[in-house]
């Protein structure tokens, strides 16, 4: 495939993760900071919150876990992941993170663990995606072309 | 949609104010306004870190509380904002907040995820400068410089006492497109920090150009100067306008002159009628910036109070002023110690207590004591002069004047001269310039072992070095206390050679300040360490003069081992105390050097300071009766001279207690001129 057509290509997936809401604004956001001197922050702040995700993911099924559910530390867990999807943009995620900590303070446990399960759902989709557009970023870059930038004047 | 230059569009490039955020980059304001962010989120520390780079602010990230308190602390004035979230598993945020705001008092911005009423409400009580709500736009953070103008507008426009300064001013800053900011809020900086500039008293311009608050400070001479112009008018007709004219000193504005005449009016009134006003004590400590110099107020510690006020006088000092009730507080540059506790401070009736009392408080918690503004000065070598100018020692000489013993009556008189005639220009030398004496612990024990009590014969020189007025109380307490000891023989500190450098005459009594006297200064020689600890309290804390010194100074001599911390406060309060400190240091010129000895020593180490002081405080004692009321300290206890180790707390609470309501019996303001000066900070 030609690097315009690669483009293209990039260009509309990405779009369509916006439409989709499965990134917002903040995403954007994360692009414009993105340049010369740091050709790689996109990608290097989404790795970072992947592990720190996953990591949360594990702390928050292991305390819906244990027969006593310490809520606070439920919703302390939940707020700090909703405050880093919201910051790189994962906006279904962020999301499913609001409802759960509702469920938290009812002191839910059962629907504790429905949010959980919608959370850990919401954000392997959106690894998914993004994994996928930098695949194609990737590309691109691979074939000698630069990534363009997407202008979501809409 | 996002902000037109994808580049940190720090579009206010209006490199007019010559701000300098930060080192190197001048005229650039806010480009390189040293930011610090505190998150346990990686990826939010990561893009904020990202997003501050862009805006050309110079960023370090840490992602534990704790990591950035030690780096605030060990760089104070490294950092000119913090940015912080509010669920940290550390430390909750508001906590961080706290202790930014007390101890380095920068701006801080909360931020979270969470945007709950009640949370956004907890940072607005906790004395959070905004709130940002994540994700945070770079937008928001593009105008977070508005708040580090904004405090040090503020600051220096409470410094100034004169609100009119910016109004005229707000133009709307040329900003950059965005009013993003979440404050709306945006002070015209440019303009502000010009007049800054412009009036910026000429002696100490380095603040300006680092965010800090610019504070016109009111040395000696510029204080005499000042005097002289008021005179010259008349109390009743001295307006700003027409003694600015009368003083004529280029970069001095009339705003300056109207806040410093405020404080001097607040602080003739108590001179004549010692009466504590809780309200000036507060007022004037609140300019911690001012030096409010002792004017020649009332050596009460009253009058160090507005003297405080006056001038840069930073809180501390006052604070440390007051604690030291020593009156000696040496002028430790910067140490404007709030006249307010003075008052208690320089009742000098138990020379042994103020003296004990003021040291424990001054122990420096520099912060605490900010009562003791009366005893304005600048801390600074400088102020240490003009700490001894008699205005200034006024604090100190009161205390030491008390400390003689009961010469207060004396002291008063002495120290009401000191004031006089400092407005004349003679103290002048009692701080020997700056000469934040430090009170060189030489004062000598002899003072504190005659149980300050003693004859603190006022000496009636002293009184100038009693600074007039200003004298911190403090600085006389812990004098006070040292000279009666020793100096059985009059140390009527009352006289407190407003020759002296600096208040330390004042301190005379406290010669027996002996910082290391571990054993109780009261009245034997471990008043001295009081003193000296005073001193060296001031003295160290030239910026400071934290009431802790001053306090601490007096109960330091108490405590000797403590006295030598507090002494170092008392010293440093007595030396704010607006006697030049540097008279403690062995200025002491005419007055007990012992005095001036201990405070002096402030500078030094605390425990030569006291040491410094004791004799000192002697020669204080002997000279001005000033009794310095370090009690003040106490809860006005004036004869509590050490009975307890004043611990800062303490001592603070009793200087603010006396604040508020100054027992007025415990003031025994009898340092007139007593010039406490010389409690050399």
């Amino acid at each position: 495939m030609e690097v315009g057509q690669m483009q293209r290509r990039l260009v509309d997936y990405t779009k369509s993760l916006f439409m989709e809401g499965f990134l917002d604004s903040q995403f954007l956001q994360l692009q414009q900071l993105q340049d010369e001197n740091n050709p790689d922050f996109v990608v290097e702040v989404v790795s970072l919150f992947f592990e720190d995700s996953e990591k949360l993911l594990n702390e928050l099924t292991r305390a819906l876990d244990q027969t006593n559910v310490e809520f606070k530390k439920v919703d302390a867990h939940v707020h700090q992941l909703k405050g880093s999807s919201s910051s790189i943009g994962a906006q279904r995620v962020k999301n499913a993170c609001i409802a759960f900590r509702n469920f938290c303070e009812e002191q839910n446990t059962e629907a504790c663990m429905r949010c959980l399960q919608q959370v850990k759902q919401e954000y392997y989709l959106v690894k998914n995606k993004l994994e996928t557009m930098f695949r194609l970023e990737q590309q691109i870059v691979a074939a000698g072309g630069s990534i363009p930038i997407i202008e979501m004047s809409s | 949609m996002n902000p037109s230059n994808g580049k940190g569009s720090i579009s206010m490039a209006s490199p007019s104010a010559s701000w300098r955020a930060g080192d190197g980059v001048p005229d650039q304001f806010p480009a390189g306004l040293r930011v610090l962010v505190v998150d346990d989120d990686p990826t939010c520390l990561v893009i904020l870190e990202k997003m501050l780079r862009k805006c050309l602010y110079e960023v370090t990230k840490c992602d534990r509380a704790e990591t950035a308190l030690s780096l605030l602390r060990e760089n104070k004035n490294g950092f000119d904002i913090v940015i912080s979230d509010v669920h940290m598993p550390d430390m909750d945020g508001f906590k961080l907040l706290e202790h930014i705001g007390l101890e380095m008092d920068l701006p801080v911005i909360m931020m979270s995820a969470d945007d709950g009423k009640d949370v956004v409400m907890k940072g607005v009580t906790h004395g959070a400068c905004d709130y940002l709500i994540k994700p945070v736009r770079r937008e928001a953070l593009k105008n977070i410089w508005q708040h580090v103008v904004r405090k040090r507008r503020n600051e220096w426009r409470d410094f100034e006492q004169s609100g009119s300064l910016e109004e005229g001013d707000r133009q709307q800053k040329q900003s950059d497109e965005a009013d993003y900011s979440s404050s709306a809020n945006e002070g015209n900086w440019k303009n502000s920090k010009k007049r800054k500039d412009d009036e910026e008293e000429p002696e100490e311009r380095d603040d300006t150009s680092t965010l800090k608050k610019p504070r016109v400070v009111w040395s000696v001479e510029l204080h005499q100067q000042f005097v002289g112009a008021v005179n010259q008018l008349g109390i009743d007709k001295a307006v700003p306008k027409k003694i600015l004219e009368l003083m004529n000193v280029p970069g001095l504005t009339r705003e300056n002159v109207a806040s410093h005449l405020q404080k001097y009016r607040l602080y003739l009134r108590r001179l004549s009628g010692v009466s504590s006003h809780p309200n000036n004590l507060t007022g004037s400590f609140m300019n911690p910036q001012e030096a409010t110099f002792g004017q020649l107020s009332s050596l009460n510690g009253l009058e160090l109070q507005s003297l405080a006020a006056t001038g840069p006088f930073t809180a501390h000092s006052l604070a440390t002023l007051q604690a030291a009730g020593l009156g000696r507080s040496t002028a430790k540059s910067g140490i404007h110690m709030p006249l307010v506790d003075q008052r208690n401070l320089f009742s000098f009736e138990n020379p042994k207590l103020r003296l004990g009392e003021g040291q424990q408080q001054l122990m420096p918690s520099n912060k605490q004591i900010g009562l003791l503004h009366g005893i304005p000065t600048n801390m600074e070598p400088k102020q240490l002069a003009n700490l001894h100018h008699t205005a200034q020692s006024i604090g100190n000489m009161n205390m030491q004047v008390n400390s003689q013993g009961g010469q207060n009556s004396q002291n008063n008189s002495l120290l009401m001269q000191m004031a006089q005639s400092q407005s004349r220009g003679q103290i002048p030398n009692e701080m020997t310039g700056g000469h934040v004496p430090r009170l060189p612990s030489t004062i000598g024990q002899p003072i504190l072992t005659t149980g300050i009590g003693a004859n603190v014969s006022p000496r009636n020189g002293i009184p100038e070095n009693i600074r007039s007025a200003g004298y911190n109380p403090v600085s006389q307490t812990s004098s006070m206390l040292n000279f009666p000891m020793n100096n059985a023989s009059e140390l009527p500190v009352n006289g407190f050679p407003l020759g002296s450098t600096s208040g330390v005459s004042s301190l005379p009594s406290k010669g027996s300040f002996q910082p290391d006297v571990n054993s109780d200064i009261k009245g034997s020689v471990g008043f001295i360490p009081s003193f000296d600890i005073f001193n060296d309290l001031q003295q160290h804390k030239s910026q400071h003069w934290e009431l802790d010194n001053v306090g601490i100074t007096f109960d330091a001599s108490r405590h000797s081992n403590s006295a030598q911390g507090s002494l170092d406060l008392a010293q440093s309060v007595l030396a704010h105390q607006g006697f030049p400190s540097g008279q403690m240091t062995g200025q002491n010129r005419n007055t007990a050097t012992i005095g001036n000895t201990m405070f002096s020593s402030n500078n030094g180490t605390e425990n030569g300071n006291a040491q410094n002081v004791s004799p000192h405080l002697n020669a204080l004692l002997f000279d001005n009766p000033i009794r310095v009321k370090t009690e003040t300290f106490h809860d006005s206890n004036p004869a509590i001279i050490f009975p307890e180790p004043f611990g800062q707390e303490d001592l603070m609470s009793a200087l603010l207690k006396q604040q508020e309501g100054m027992p007025p019996a415990e003031h025994e303001f009898d340092i007139d001129g007593y010039s406490m000066d010389d409690i050399s900070v």
